[in-house]
């Protein structure tokens, strides 16, 4: 069975407005990659060396890493040579089922470890500007949807207008800010919440921090001892540290990994800012090299505009064009 | 690994070129290789690694190559001059209306930092230029956005104006410029909201804004560590708005930052700053050249480079290389070369970049104690003159003498008199390997 009827037969059955909205956020995303895709077996009927050098540009347009490139590219030739194929329509499945393979290594762990009747910790971390309290405030409110009872914790003591910036979103979604005044020790404020989240029986802890460039140790000094507290309290706690990304950022995206999940054990990624052209495609190499996840996407501004990651659903949504092209040929061709 | 310095990288291939009189394509076309991919890990636009790598091919085959350089080097300071050209030469200045205020607009994407830059932007005015700069809060839809300028305003003691977030950023801008007139302000630093370059209705926003207070300066913030998408988000920017120039921000990470490269080449407009900090005087002036060094992940090499053509003098030189053959190498030759090697740059980058270095074991990834070096001048300048020309003078008695000379101890100055000979046999060994493989000598042992 094809790959695109595997992925068909999946989505039977999944709601097809959720199906929608994905198509619809990655829109931008999926027109510049597909064109490029299709351009690509347009302008070269044959497979050869020229071929694989724009597909190998292509990749690295959306940010997948040269690293991670060579070595898709390695395996595609490959394939290529043992399915001898040489005509480039009938490479693209190929490609398209690489890199879904790529994405969803395995399958269960891409979704939030939420604890059922007990307390659940969710740390946020990152570099400056990747959208962390916004993500806080989407998931707030998804959860609060969920008719979870949702905390916030502001632990971005430093910013000029972080505490305002999650109280507002407290506001918005109609859930609790635990902070302290600006400049107070994080991991105080840590320690307040937990204490908090405790006493008052809520299910979901979801805890701010600053964001800090990967390279400066005193910074990741103090983000692990905010670990540390939230530990102390709760052993298992913090049950996910969500790192989010940017998915404009580039090459950078794979030290910042490295190098959090070092300090905070990264349990998986946030990617921000998928509604724009950038392709975040630094997850690609993130997933092959370090082997974190990507659970949840931002999509756009909204409340609602913050998903569960799938990969499937990902892939379907950057090739959907693809696949209907594919589907129609099957169609029409001869049984 | 992917943070692989070019000069590593292009070790292999600096090596065959070693002894050749002129660059042959092939050796170009083997070392552009990997000076694409250096660009394109660096986040370097593809398109703009492709024309690059052509240009650089095009001039570096069949140059002659100068007598104190390697054909390797020959090709690097190529790359590094058609780079730096590219990324606009040299350094370029905020704008100043002829009449003031100065209205400056910055505009980017989320969380390039806009609000932080507007902060640091008015201080530098305010210290740098004795500029009286009036900030604007007009991002009315990030929550507490203004909140967060008008807290920065506090904490410079810099006036800020807001008119809450009900308000449109159009008539808040307006507003400003009246208010900056009447106040004598001399500088207005609109603060936008962060959009998505695809966002038509909020950069129809930012046409208005535009339209209403002609402003002199349109600066584009951008995150440093942007990957690939930099071209599609300056260029649309750019378009719509013109730009007048970029700020380069979170540069103090430690990313190679070749989205500089991107957004220059598509925008033709300067960087005029570099964001280096959190802290709010943390704002530079940005430097095309260093920028350049720092994308091909080489440090201050290059500019090791042009100072060796430069700095090291030709006689003298000739006179080092006689006598590390003839083995006559004495402390004050150590201690010259020492000066001179100090004067390129940092130690452990300059000891990366020797070709073989990073072969050599335990050169690689050494860490050059700038202190130890100083502690090693000490002791060779408490030497007599007979003791650095015949270093076997060396006793106890004057050992301890020395030691105390130069307020280290015995262990230590043994130590440097056993490096010293071991560095002998070793330029021996090495000037005998060289030995009529390259006219003109060579001018450090390194090199």
């Amino acid at each position: 069975m094809s790959f695109f009827k595997k992925m068909k037969e999946k989505f039977t059955g999944q709601s097809d407005a959720v199906t929608e909205k994905f198509k619809e956020g990655l829109s931008k995303t999926r027109n510049s990659f597909v064109g490029a895709m299709n351009d690509l077996v347009k302008n070269y009927r044959t497979v050869d060396e020229d071929f694989f050098e724009e597909l190998e540009e292509i990749l690295i347009s959306a940010d997948v890493g040269v690293h991670t490139v060579m070595e898709l590219i390695d395996d595609l030739k490959d394939e290529a040579r043992k399915r001898n194929i040489q005509d480039a329509k009938d490479i693209q499945p190929v490609i398209s089922e690489k890199l879904a393979e790529l994405l969803q290594k395995s399958d269960q762990e891409s979704h939030l470890l939420i604890k059922e009747n007990e307390l659940t910790v969710i740390l946020f971390v990152g570099v400056n500007g990747v959208g962390k309290t916004t993500s806080i405030g989407k998931l707030a409110h998804k959860f609060k949807q969920e008719n979870k009872k949702v905390l916030l914790a502001a632990g971005d003591t430093f910013r000029a207008g972080a505490i305002e910036q999650l109280e507002v979103w407290g506001e918005r979604v109609g859930v609790d800010v635990i902070k302290q005044q600006a400049g107070s020790d994080p991991a105080a404020v840590m320690f307040d919440a937990i204490q908090s989240a405790k006493s008052r029986k809520v299910d979901i802890l979801l805890c701010d921090t600053a964001g800090r460039l990967q390279n400066k140790v005193n910074l990741m000094n103090e983000l692990e001892k905010v670990k540390r507290v939230l530990t102390k309290e709760i052993p298992d706690a913090p049950h996910e540290v969500l790192l989010v990304l940017d998915a404009t950022t580039g090459q950078n995206a794979m030290s910042q990994a490295k190098v959090f999940q070092k300090a905070t054990d990264v349990t998986g990624i946030v990617l921000t800012k998928l509604d724009g052209t950038a392709k975040g495609g630094i997850v690609l190499a993130i997933r092959h090299e370090l082997d974190i996840p990507v659970k949840l996407i931002g999509l756009g501004e909204g409340l609602d505009d913050l998903y569960e990651f799938e990969a499937d659903q990902f892939v379907h949504g950057l090739f959907s064009d693809v696949l209907e092209q594919v589907e129609e040929a099957a169609d029409s061709g001869p049984k | 690994m992917a943070f692989e310095g070019l000069a590593e990288r292009l070790q292999g291939s600096i090596k065959k070129m070693r002894g050749k009189g002129k660059v042959a394509e092939q050796d170009v076309k083997e070392m552009m290789r990997e000076v694409r991919l250096a660009l394109l890990e660096a986040d370097v636009n593809f398109k703009v690694v492709k024309k690059f790598v052509s240009d650089v091919k095009e001039r570096a085959v069949g140059q002659d190559i100068l007598d104190s350089l390697t054909p390797g080097q020959q090709v690097i300071k190529i790359v590094n001059e058609e780079l730096t050209k590219l990324m606009g030469g040299e350094q370029s200045k905020i704008a100043t209306a002829q009449k003031p205020p100065t209205v400056v607009m910055m505009v980017g994407l989320q969380g390039a930092g806009k609000t932080t830059t507007t902060g640091k932007l008015a201080l530098h005015l305010r210290k740098k230029h004795n500029r009286s700069p009036l900030m604007v809060a007009a991002d009315i839809y990030r929550p507490a956005a203004i909140k967060q300028l008008e807290t920065l305003g506090k904490q410079l003691d810099m006036p800020v104006f807001s008119l809450g977030d009900q308000v449109s950023p159009v008539e808040i801008a307006k507003q400003a410029i009246a208010k900056a007139k009447e106040e004598h302000h001399d500088y207005v630093i609109i603060d936008t909201a962060g959009r998505l370059h695809v966002d038509e209705n909020l950069m129809g926003e930012l046409d208005e804004i535009k339209e209403v207070v002609s402003p002199d300066e349109i600066l584009l913030v951008v995150d440093a560590m942007t990957g690939q998408d930099a071209v599609n988000v300056a260029q649309n920017f750019n378009e719509r708005l013109g730009i007048t120039g970029v700020v380069l921000t979170k540069l103090d990470g430690d990313t190679r930052g070749g989205a500089a490269i991107s957004v220059k080449a598509v925008t033709n407009t300067p960087i005029k700053f570099a964001g280096m900090g959190e802290k709010s005087d943390a704002l530079e002036p940005f430097h095309p050249e260093r920028m350049a060094s720092r994308i091909l992940g080489m440090g201050d090499v290059l500019s090791l480079i042009e100072k060796a053509e430069s700095s090291v003098d030709e006689e003298r030189a000739r006179e080092l290389e006689r006598k590390m053959r003839t083995n006559e190498l004495t402390f004050d030759d150590f201690l010259e070369q020492l000066a001179q090697v100090r004067s390129m740059g940092p130690l452990d980058e300059l000891l990366n970049m020797m070709p073989g270095a990073g072969k050599m074991k335990g050169l690689k990834n050494i860490q050059v104690d700038e202190k130890q070096i100083v502690h090693i001048e000490a002791i060779v300048k408490s030497m007599t003159k007979a003791e650095r020309e015949e270093p076997s003078l060396l006793n106890g008695s004057r050992k301890r003498r020395i030691a105390k000379g130069s307020g280290t101890s015995v262990p230590e100055v043994n130590r440097l008199v056993k490096q010293f000979d071991e560095m002998k046999k070793m330029m021996k060994q090495m000037s005998g390997m060289q030995k009529g493989k390259k006219k003109g000598g060579m001018k450090l042992p390194f090199m």
